[in-house]
């Protein structure tokens, strides 16, 4: 049988100790909101992390931007005469790692759209490479060749993870901007701070470059 | 029989004092357990080989599963071996790292892990590496791999041969590099930060628990530790209540065990290379 000698509810009793004990609440929770910042730090937390996915995005497109000059002189060894080619993939290469898009420049939509149709432009040249080399079974079977076509797929997914991490990244700052506990502070400390553009879909469906062995 | 009994101990100007509002907290925190919904159909990691398409034969298995526990032992890296029998309809690349992802191979820190991923159905193959694992077990390697010693095989039907074949290659690759090859000591250092900021809530919840009671008239407080069963025994009815509480955590609880594997909380970058037959 349980008997409670030590301590008495009357602390919880309804009536006449109700206004003080809601006023005590009252006051810690103040305090409360104050010690912990409430939510003072999401904005920025989530816009640092934008920005990191973002760097991320860079470091694999330009690790595709280098894999292309050996790409380029492997090829040139098998199939010279497909000049075009060749010189349209050196071209749309340079043109795209002059395009740069820094961290702050992400709440730009029109840099953000000029820096994705350089490496589209790049990408599609590199589609059009690809599928030329099909029709040189020497080259095909190079192991040098093999080698960088396995690298260059392994580059284009890890574009397009880092793309999806990125787009998530943006979202959840986007949604901070302008979602309830956030936009309390959107609205005061951090009225400069503008949403993010995300990647738009291309209107050509890109699909990678693809190997068939 | 045990509700009436609980109930008589327990004064009645305080049965309704805090009853509802404990009962909606609690009501949200097992809302929390809910684990989120993932638009793809992932297995669940019940070991280091899930062979969710049952497609590799038990010898096989039985011969594979000790050189992917070594492997572990030795270096830390979490290689598993899955199958599916669907895609869920989508390309194998970014199926493979979602799962990857979900199971989060490899260790937190190092992002050790690699997925070995074969969708019979859709006749497709896939190693997954790590972000830490990149510079060892390359897009290049990886293909070799699965062109050299597995597509053949799975070509031929011979699951089981395909993928001993492929986990011997990875194993050698990433084995090959000594500073992968350590045996780790045994007293882990758990990174003293983390576990850290994981605590302060529980602390604040602490100090506002000790401020309430410091505020609480001298007279009809008793001591702190008093004061905490007057809180927790409050808020509890028994009987219906107390069922409905350890019916959460019980199915919450069944989800976790798997025999004793478990990711690492690694992740991938899309590393690593796939193929088909």
């Amino acid at each position: 049988m349980l008997s409670y000698p030590c301590f008495s509810y009357s602390f919880f009793r309804p009536t006449g100790r109700l206004l003080p004990a809601l006023r005590a609440f009252a006051v810690l929770a103040l305090i409360g909101v104050g010690v912990s910042g409430c939510g003072y730090n999401t904005i920025p937390t989530l816009e640092e992390a934008a920005k990191a996915k973002w760097a991320d995005v860079q470091n694999q497109y330009q690790r595709r931007a280098d894999l292309i000059p050996n790409l380029v002189a492997t090829v040139q060894g098998y199939a010279k005469q497909e000049k075009e080619v060749l010189t349209s993939v050196v071209e749309a290469r340079a043109k795209a790692t002059s395009v740069t898009l820094d961290a702050s420049q992400l709440t730009d939509p029109d840099k953000v759209k000029q820096f994705q149709e350089a490496q589209t432009q790049l990408s599609g040249a590199l589609g059009r490479l690809l599928a030329v080399s099909e029709n040189y079974p020497e080259l095909k079977s190079n192991q040098n060749f093999l080698a960088l076509q396995s690298q260059l797929e392994g580059t284009e997914n890890r574009i397009s993870v880092a793309r999806r991490d990125y787009i998530d990244a943006v979202r959840a700052y986007n949604l901070s901007l302008k979602t309830l506990p956030s936009l309390f502070w959107a609205a005061t400390f951090f009225r400069a701070n503008k949403p993010m553009a995300e990647f738009a879909a291309s209107e050509t469906a890109q699909t990678p470059p693809q190997v068939k062995f | 029989m045990a509700l009436v009994h609980v109930k008589s101990f327990i004064p009645r100007h305080t049965r309704k004092s805090l009853a509802w509002p404990a009962v909606a907290v609690v009501f949200v925190a097992l809302l929390a357990l809910i684990p989120l919904v993932f638009a793809y159909s992932f297995p669940p990691l019940t070991g280091r080989i899930v062979d969710a398409a049952h497609i590799i034969p038990v010898d096989a298995a039985s011969r594979i599963t000790p050189k992917l526990e070594s492997l572990e032992a030795k270096s830390g890296i979490q290689l598993v071996v899955a199958t599916v029998s669907s895609l869920s309809g989508d390309d194998i690349e970014p199926y493979a790292n979602a799962l990857f992802r979900a199971w989060g191979l490899g260790e937190k820190q190092k992002n050790n892990g690699v997925l070995l991923l074969v969708a019979p159905n859709e006749h497709k193959v896939r190693i997954e590496v790590g972000y830490g694992l990149e510079g060892t077990l390359t897009d290049a390697l990886s293909k070799i791999i699965i062109i050299n010693a597995m597509v053949p095989r799975f070509k031929a039907g011979d699951y089981g041969g395909g993928i001993e074949r492929g986990v011997d290659d990875i194993i050698t690759v990433l084995t090959t590099d000594s500073s992968e090859w350590q045996k780790r000591p045994d007293l882990r250092i758990v990174d003293g930060g983390s576990t850290f900021d994981e605590v302060i809530p529980f602390l604040v919840l602490g100090l506002f628990i000790f401020i309430f009671y410091l505020i609480t008239p001298t007279r009809e407080r008793g001591n702190f530790l008093s004061f905490l069963l007057g809180l927790i025994m409050s808020s509890r009815r028994g009987g219906y209540y107390g069922d409905r509480f350890d019916g959460g955590f019980g199915r919450g609880g069944g989800g976790w065990s798997n025999g004793g594997f478990s990711g690492g909380g690694g992740s991938s970058g899309g590393g690593g290379a796939s193929g088909s037959w």
